[in-house]
């Protein structure tokens, strides 16, 4: 399955970085949060810049994954 | 919170539609543990674990809580990981202000719900389990009376922990609930791993809502066919419904699937004088008055985008401005948020702003597509569900009140009265000093 980018939300402080560092995937909203294209999907030969990209963010708020199964979270 | 502290159960009434299942003619004829032992017989534990969960799997009985995810896999994630040291939690915290269902069933039938803990804790082997209550409506003092009568009788194999949860809508969201019994404040974090990989003290832990625990504590008794054999046959069995008709409330048992029509009739509701229904809650649909014979089950729900959620049946009646009552509704989501994460706190007092300009008449240009435009930017975008159920709501009530929507953009309101419906406090975050 395709890595996918997710963010914390409790984390994140609209930094805009990313948005800088990975325009492919990410976008910044009005207020400069991420908003992530595709379900954060990243395409295969951006994956290391994408793995820059986690590194950089100043508050560890993003994270690269393989998304799993698991139950659905209410509503 | 208030509006919904003293519920009566309609059970007992003559109509069919109420099944005696849950609910026990009389209001604590559950509460004490003779009649309790008298009515249902005690529980034995004694059936091998891999049968009880099939027996759960084949009774299709789903989470009560809101989300209606079948209880089976999820005591199966729970149970795989256990090692023996899973953890389990009644969910009492019934933080939505319409429903009533949760404090009716814990102060009728505590009985009922410790069972199904104990089934709970039994199925995945869990060596602690806590019961999470909502203080404010006075359950909790019939929970403690309720666990020193087990206690006396040497009933439980795993001693059952009462905690407080606070009032507030968050605090019964499932990573608020292992927050809370973490000893941090009760607020959501962000996910994964999920509460059943890792939740209190880092152990695998099964959330279900006290009503799904009860249900379970029926169903290791009578079996699945039992269970099965009322309601939607695609999510079977009773559910406790908080019907509402106008201000007055009531909490119902009746087969999953009753239609708002039914349960309003129940409760000596007029669904003539009905203008909208409210399906789910506050994080859930606003229906058109169509949907009066649709059945209240997330399957049959489904083709009008809405869920039963965790029950709640709202009719409003004609009069009633439900732009008014919407807007007020989304201070109160957007008062309730945790304030953690920056889409939900930037997104929802917009939203809420909007709908406040929206519910007054006289022209909004441009204000409508402004909400559009933020719900957009909330939605799926938080730690928890609640900017996406708030988006539900919102943009449920924007299609439905449309009609209303243009009387307001020309100066005028259909309602005749002015006196606010929908039970919400929008203060109370600040007063408890959150955020
Ligand atoms: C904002 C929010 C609030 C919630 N509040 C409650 C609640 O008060 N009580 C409850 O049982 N579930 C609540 N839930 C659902 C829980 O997260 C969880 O799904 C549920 O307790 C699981 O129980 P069930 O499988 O028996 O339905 C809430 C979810 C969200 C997103
Ligand atoms: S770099 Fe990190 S903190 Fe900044 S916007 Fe992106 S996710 Fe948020
Ligand atoms: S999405 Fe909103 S309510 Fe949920 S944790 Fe984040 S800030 Fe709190």
């Amino acid at each position: 399955m395709r890595a996918a980018l997710s963010v914390d939300w409790t984390l994140c402080d609209a930094r805009g970085l990313c948005a800088e560092m990975l325009p492919e995937v990410i976008e910044a909203d009005e207020w400069g949060y991420p908003l992530l294209r595709n379900n954060g999907t990243v395409p295969f030969e951006l994956e290391k810049q994408a793995r820059a990209t986690v590194e950089l963010c100043p508050l560890l708020a993003l994270r690269l994954s393989v998304p799993a199964e698991v139950p659905a979270q209410r509503r | 919170m208030s509006a919904a502290a003293d519920l009566p159960t309609a059970a007992g009434a003559p109509d069919p539609l109420l099944l005696p299942r849950l609910m026990q003619v009389g209001p604590d004829a559950g509460a004490d543990l003779r009649a309790h032992l008298g009515r249902h017989g005690r529980l034995s534990l004694d059936m091998a674990r891999e049968r009880l969960l099939a027996e759960v799997a084949r009774s299709g009985l789903t989470g009560r809580g809101g989300a209606g995810f079948p209880a089976a896999r999820k005591l199966a994630a729970v149970a795989e990981r256990s090692g023996g040291r899973a953890v389990v939690v009644g969910n009492g915290a019934e933080g939505e202000p319409a429903s009533g269902k949760d404090h009716v069933l814990l102060s009728s039938a505590p009985h009922l719900v410790l069972d199904g803990l104990a089934v709970a804790a039994y199925a995945v082997r869990a060596r602690t389990a806590y019961l999470y209550v909502l203080d404010d409506r006075g359950a909790l003092a019939v929970l403690r009376a309720a666990l020193a009568q087990r206690a006396r009788a040497g009933m439980d194999r795993v001693t059952v922990q009462l905690v407080t949860a606070p009032t507030a809508f968050l605090s019964g969201e499932e990573s608020a609930v292992v927050s809370a019994l973490s000893g941090r404040p009760a607020l959501p974090y962000s996910t994964p791993p999920r509460v059943f990989e890792r939740g209190v003290g880092g152990r695998p832990t099964l959330v279900h809502n006290v009503e799904t625990l009860a249900q379970l504590g029926l169903l290791a008794r009578w079996g699945a066919e039992w269970f099965a054999a009322i309601g939607d046959p695609e999510q079977p069995g009773s559910r406790l419904y908080t019907v509402w008709d106008g201000p007055r409330a009531r909490v119902v048992e009746a087969a999953s699937g009753s239609t708002a029509r039914e349960l309003l009739a129940a409760i000596g509701g007029r669904p003539e004088q009905v203008q909208a229904l409210l399906v789910g809650g506050y994080h859930g649909s606003w229906l058109p008055v169509a949907a009066l014979d649709a059945p209240l089950s997330d399957p049959a729900l489904r083709r009008y985008g809405a869920s039963a959620g965790a029950g709640v049946l709202l009719a409003l009646p004609h009069g009633v401005c439900g732009l008014r009552e919407a807007a007020r509704v989304s201070a109160y989501l957007s008062a309730e948020s945790a304030q953690q994460c920056g889409p939900c706190l930037n997104g929802l007092p917009l939203i809420a702003d909007g709908m406040r300009r929206l519910a007054a008449p006289g022209r909004a240009e441009g204000v409508r597509r402004r909400v559009e435009h933020w719900a957009g930017l909330v939605e799926g975008r938080g730690a928890c569900k609640h900017p996406d159920g708030s988006v539900r709501f919102v943009r449920s009530a924007l299609q439905v009140f449309g009609p209303e929507l243009d009387l307001h953009a020309r100066g005028r309101c259909s309602a005749s009265t002015a006196e606010p419906m929908l039970p919400c406090d929008v203060e109370p975050a600040t007063a408890r000093g959150r955020g």
